[in-house]
């Protein structure tokens, strides 16, 4: 087996296609223990893992967390928030006493870009990002690349539609990022004002409409919109996003037959997608995503603890 | 004290001069300038065979920090790091805690460079209170306490209301108005150049019409009004077509750039190292070929390096959080110097752009060799190459990112009223 050569999981930008392969089958072979009776392994005993969390999460911090158990690390969460790490004690010197304590990696969730890559700099532990500001989510893209793969067989040539606020959407970077270097076409959509400028050098094509974007998609995958972005003039109304950038019953025909839906939560129901598209097992993979998180998760503390040596 | 220069080539476009030439100084003032000048006696004499002396290099744009804010530089560090890099005379913004809104900074600022007695020191006053943009300073009184010029700094007048008036007042008063130009709500949030690179890196955008839309409105109020704007660190190729325009049709305007503006790119982000974050953010390759263009023909009449020291506990925070600027006297002058090797300056427009105009600009009686003048000299070893290191930094500032940069070229005797302020022949 490949050795993945990484101190940090930083994003899937400096991923080669080899690198997301290798963690790709080993989350598949991790996939199993979440469905025994006793779900837990002692790859991990005696490691400790801690998920530090400056930005409200559930999914994700639950997420690695259940992996890091799975696999009998011990798991310490810090929930801090931006604000009072502003006026106290800064980032630097957090990790600095983190690292004090001998942890085997941080898992960092922030809100500003960058962060992960400042504490990989600083402290002798592997560092996973967990999401970056608007960069990157690369647990996200990898988990979301192993449903993609165990539904469609493949990565390559399939056409992949990302619908939503693209701006201020890490997933869609980090998405962008893994499937183009593993061969799938992309598309782009949302309102002129939640396009990033230039997104075309990153090799998608980028469109306004939805209609336009998921016309014979294979992968439909939705972006959560922030209410809170009404307030900066970039959209007028979620009544007006959703009129025009909800998957429903109707614009999804406009898919190949077999498409499937994705979103990487927490879903606004009626505003991204209609509740009978998101629940429709037939499409939806959005729980698959979800059971394969886990996996990836677990495959990324195992290789960078050294378990693939 | 007298002291002779001796062999050096000097380059005064002041005079349309180039040609090996001794130089008296006696006084503070140059009292001759000749092929061959026998020494007075007890007169020092300074052999400077290979060398060139310019008139003394101004930057029209500094960050002192001091009062308030010492720990990142002092009037003292400031202006010692200033004869390090070859300049004679620097103009200091007014963005201290307490901002310098009103006569008693001015004075202080004036009296700690007195007590530095290194460079001379040109106090920049805020154009509103606070530089709050909302009431205006008293620009009279500022004048008579010796400010040279007004500015509220990284804080652009929003209010095109008090913009024109202070253009107005302080024309009246031949007091030059220095902008930071920016639309603060189409710059809001941003972090660094809207572009390809911040699209890849998730980090907020400035986009260049942020700049730009302020540099059009300024020249429009300096049209409509009859009065001069200068427009500071000049980052787009937009602008510098905006300030280019605006000349042809005979406007007071006036622009400078610094040299980061034509070193580096936004791709210099991409690992959100936080050396590179200044304000306005680093552009693009377009934008460096315009600004060197710019200041070729004259567009951007001055090269500022708007030194803005910091300490580590600025920079090393997330990104989002890290200070603008970059500590830039000790790097200015070898930077600019790239501008001569690469032949798109010949060095009578470099020392024009970083001497004559900007005593032009800001009305001072400088950047000239010409008998009778203050004996403000800069000498300048054209061959020396040396490393950038920020350990060896005179500044407090040591956040450049230009540390371990080969440059070739560097002033090696800075010379501030006949006294020799800083010697740098031995390094």
């Amino acid at each position: 087996m490949m050795k993945l050569a990484k101190k940090d999981i930083l994003g899937i930008r400096d991923m080669t296609v080899d690198e997301i392969n290798l963690i790709l089958e080993t989350a598949e072979s991790f996939l199993e223990i979440s469905t025994r009776e006793i779900k837990k392994v002692p790859t991990l005993r005696g490691k400790s893992i801690i998920n530090l969390f400056y930005e409200a999460s559930t999914r994700t911090r639950t997420s690695f967390e259940i992996a890091g158990k799975r696999l009998s690390a011990d798991t310490i969460n810090i929930s801090a928030s931006t604000s009072s790490v502003v006026k106290g004690e800064t980032l630097i010197d957090t990790a600095r006493n983190l690292e004090a304590m001998n942890p085997d990696i941080i898992v960092l969730r922030h809100s500003a870009a960058g962060a992960p890559h400042l504490l990989a700099s600083l402290v002798r532990q592997s560092i996973i990002n967990a999401g970056d500001g608007a960069h990157e989510h690369p647990s996200q893209a990898l988990l979301d690349m192993m449903t993609i793969r165990e539904k469609k067989g493949q990565l390559a040539g399939l056409k992949v539609a990302i619908i939503g606020d693209i701006l201020h959407s890490r997933v869609a970077r980090s998405n962008i990022y893994g499937l183009s270097k593993m061969g799938a076409r992309i598309v782009v959509a949302g309102p002129a004002t939640m396009m990033p400028r230039n997104i075309e050098q990153m090799g998608v094509k980028a469109c306004t409409k939805l209609e336009d974007a998921i016309t014979d998609a294979d992968v439909v995958m939705m972006l959560r919109i922030q209410l809170e972005r009404q307030k900066q003039n970039i959209f007028p109304s979620l009544r007006e996003y959703a009129q025009h950038y909800c998957l429903n019953r109707k614009n999804i025909k406009l898919a190949k037959p077999d498409v499937i839906v994705m979103h990487p939560g927490p879903i606004n129901r009626g505003v991204e997608i209609s509740p009978d598209i998101a629940d429709d097992p037939g499409c939806s993979v959005i729980l698959d995503q979800v059971n394969n998180g886990v996996a990836v998760r677990m495959a990324l503390l195992y290789m960078l603890s050294g378990g693939n040596e | 004290m007298k002291l002779l220069l001796k062999g050096a080539r000097v380059i005064d476009p002041s005079q349309k001069m180039d040609a090996r030439m001794d130089i008296l100084l006696e006084e503070g003032k140059i009292s001759s300038c000749g092929t061959t000048i026998k020494a007075p006696p007890e007169a020092q004499v300074v052999n400077l065979a290979g060398m060139i002396a310019v008139p003394g290099l101004i930057d029209m744009h500094v960050h002192l920090r001091e009062p308030g804010l010492e720990y990142k530089e002092t009037i003292a560090t400031g202006s010692a790091a200033a004869v390090a890099g070859g300049f004679t005379s620097i103009a200091c913004m007014p963005n201290t805690e307490p901002v310098n809104d009103n006569r008693s900074i001015t004075e202080f600022i004036l009296r700690k460079a007195t007590e530095a007695n290194l460079a001379r020191v040109y106090p920049i006053g805020a154009i509103s209170v606070g530089s709050e943009g909302k009431q205006m300073t008293e620009f009279w009184d500022l004048k008579e306490a010796g400010v040279i010029a007004l500015s509220d700094d990284g804080k652009p007048v929003m209010d095109a209301a008090l913009m024109r008036h202070a253009m107005e007042y302080a024309g009246s008063l031949d007091l030059p108005v220095i902008q930071h130009c920016e639309d603060i709500h189409l710059s809001a949030g941003g972090l660094m150049n809207e572009g390809y690179w911040s699209t890849m890196l998730g980090l907020p955008g400035i986009p260049s019409i942020a700049e730009e839309a302020m540099v059009g409105r300024d020249i429009l109020i300096a049209e409509y009004t009859q009065t001069r704007i200068h427009i500071a660190h000049v980052s787009t190729a937009g602008s510098v077509r905006l300030i280019r325009d605006a000349k042809m049709r005979g406007l007071n305007v006036t622009a400078e750039t610094a040299p980061h503006y034509f070193t580096l790119t936004d791709e210099c982000l991409q690992d959100y190292d936080t050396r590179y974050k200044v304000s306005p953010p680093l552009r693009s390759e377009a934008d460096i070929a315009a600004i060197s263009e710019g200041i070729s023909d004259g567009t951007i009449d001055a090269i500022a390096c708007d030194h803005a020291p910091h300490g580590r506990t600025d920079k090393e925070v997330e990104f989002v959080y890290a200070a603008n600027g970059i500590s830039g006297l000790e790097t200015s002058l070898g930077l600019s110097l790239n501008l001569v090797h690469e032949g798109i300056l010949t060095w009578e427009k470099l020392i024009t752009a970083m001497s004559c105009n900007p005593a032009r600009i800001l009305n001072l009686d400088k950047g000239t060799l010409k008998k009778g003048s203050d004996a403000d000299i800069t000498v300048i070893d054209p061959e020396q190459t040396w490393t950038v290191d920020v350990k060896t930094f005179v500044s407090r500032g040591k956040n450049s990112p230009f540390s371990g940069r080969k440059m070739k070229g560097r002033a090696v005797l800075t010379i501030v009223a006949g006294d020799i302020k800083y010697d740098g022949r031995a390094l």
